[in-house]
């Protein structure tokens, strides 16, 4: 039983309705793209969670790294200016 | 089950390759912003440092917790064409269906930590990992499905609310969908288990030897008392446990006990009371040998439940290795185009 090789695993992203992006919802194995789908149906909207379901093969993405996490998004940590609170505006400017 | 040393797949949420080994984890520096995150009740996501036995107690604890689901689905299951209505029959086989779902979330929850979930299937098959005591024992009338459904997801739900915030990301995530589903699962049985009651004499009392019969597992099924919980410490700490097995076990009795009235059934503890002192029921001495008795595999369905999971693990081999052979000649008729 154990010499099956177990069937790829695939990323599940959800639309869960229009208007909204695709969100990561967990994974599952299939053999193919198309049994990932119908099992992404089967096992993640069985409530009407989804109008639209992506499998992506999870062997195909690529991800930062967590050791290295300070220093790979250290170039945003010292930008505040980059946020409106950073400007002080005077107070008779009712919106800006 | 791999050690963290040689953990080759773990899919996008999965662990790097070449994760330490962790001889001597007290010793890891890195052990202290961990543990800094969980005080600080922040998650821990798979690709994040951990101590090697963090991630051993979590396999052990969510594959427990997936294999429950997948087995509980055998005693429920067992009424689907023997449901009394239609309406009886679609409800429990979508119940038994998110049971289903349930398992998957886990076992996927379970493989970012660097496991297969083929190898868990494996270890439940050898007996080397176990599911809740509660499966084990037999549905004998369709009253069991009511309560079944009113006790033992009552209790699994008290088990699981403090787990939608355990500190392990993926695992908390889990257990929120979980929920969700689980409150028709209550409700479904206590409507069900209702109506028998206020049924004929008959009902009636088929409804209350099916609460005599599963009032008990259901409170042993959160578990050994705190004074002989061996791993209760340590996952305190990591913040994978929230409450002691004996105050989540108050917490189910809390519940129950007024529910039990309005359902105008007897639960059979006679020490079983409200306590206005305490603000708490007070309710008598479970029987923990008998947990341990069936934890250990003495049941009266253990086997039962075993072979029939593996029975039907082998019966779907083909149905596997039809959809691999499929998808492999399809991937080659893609490419050669
Ligand atoms: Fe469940
Ligand atoms: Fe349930």
């Amino acid at each position: 039983m154990s010499e099956e090789t177990p069937a790829p695993l695939w990323e599940v992203f959800i639309r869960s309705k229009r208007g909204l992006s695709h969100n990561h919802v967990g994974s599952l194995h299939a053999p193919d793209a198309e049994m990932a789908l119908r099992n992404a149906r089967d096992v993640y909207t069985r409530r009407m969670e989804g109008v639209s379901i992506w499998v992506v093969p999870s062997a195909v993405i690529t991800a930062s790294s967590p050791d290295e996490k300070d220093s790979f998004f250290d170039p945003a940590a010292d930008k505040p200016y980059r946020h409106p609170t950073f400007y002080s505006i005077p107070k008779e400017v009712q919106q800006l | 089950m791999r050690s963290s040393g040689q953990i080759d797949q773990g899919g996008a949420e999965g662990v790097p390759t070449g994760s330490p080994a962790a001889a001597d984890p007290v010793a890891d520096p890195r052990e202290a912003d961990f543990q800094a995150l969980i005080d600080a009740d922040q998650r821990i996501e798979p690709r994040d440092w951990m101590p090697d036995g963090y991630r051993k107690t979590l396999i052990r604890q969510i594959a427990q917790h997936a294999h429950s689901e997948i087995i509980g689905m055998q005693p429920e299951g067992n009424w689907i064409t023997r449901a009394p209505s239609l309406r009886r029959k679609a409800i429990l086989m979508a119940k038994v269906q998110d049971e289903a779902g349930h398992g998957l979330y886990l076992y996927c929850a379970a493989e970012t930590l660097g496991v297969d979930r083929a190898e868990l299937i494996d270890l439940l098959h050898q007996g080397r990992q176990k599911y809740s005591s509660i499966f084990n024992y037999p549905t004998l009338t369709w009253a069991d499905v009511g309560a079944i459904g009113w006790l033992v997801d009552g209790a699994a739900i008290t088990n699981q609310i403090p787990l939608c915030r355990c500190s392990f990301g993926p695992y908390a995530r889990a257990m929120v969908r979980v929920c969700k589903e689980e409150s028709f699962h209550q409700r479904q049985g206590f409507e069900s288990l209702y109506t028998l009651s206020h049924g004929s004499p008959e009902q009636h009392e088929m409804a209350q030897d099916a609460v005599n019969r599963w009032w008990w597992p259901s409170i042993e099924m959160l578990g050994p008392p705190d004074t002989d919980s061996t791993h209760s410490a340590q996952s305190t700490a990591w913040g994978i446990k929230r409450f002691s097995n004996d105050a989540l076990r108050q917490r189910f009795v809390d519940m129950v006990a007024p529910q039990a009235v309005v359902l105008g059934l007897t639960p059979p503890d006679p020490e079983l009371r409200w306590n206005e002192q305490r603000g708490h029921y007070d309710f008598g001495e479970p029987d923990f040998e008998e947990l341990r008795r069936v934890v250990g595999g003495d049941g009266p369905c253990n086997r039962q439940r075993a072979a029939h999971h593996l029975k039907a693990h082998e019966d779907g081999a083909w149905v596997r290795e039809a959809s691999a052979a499929y998808a492999a000649k399809h991937a080659a008729t893609t490419a050669a185009a």
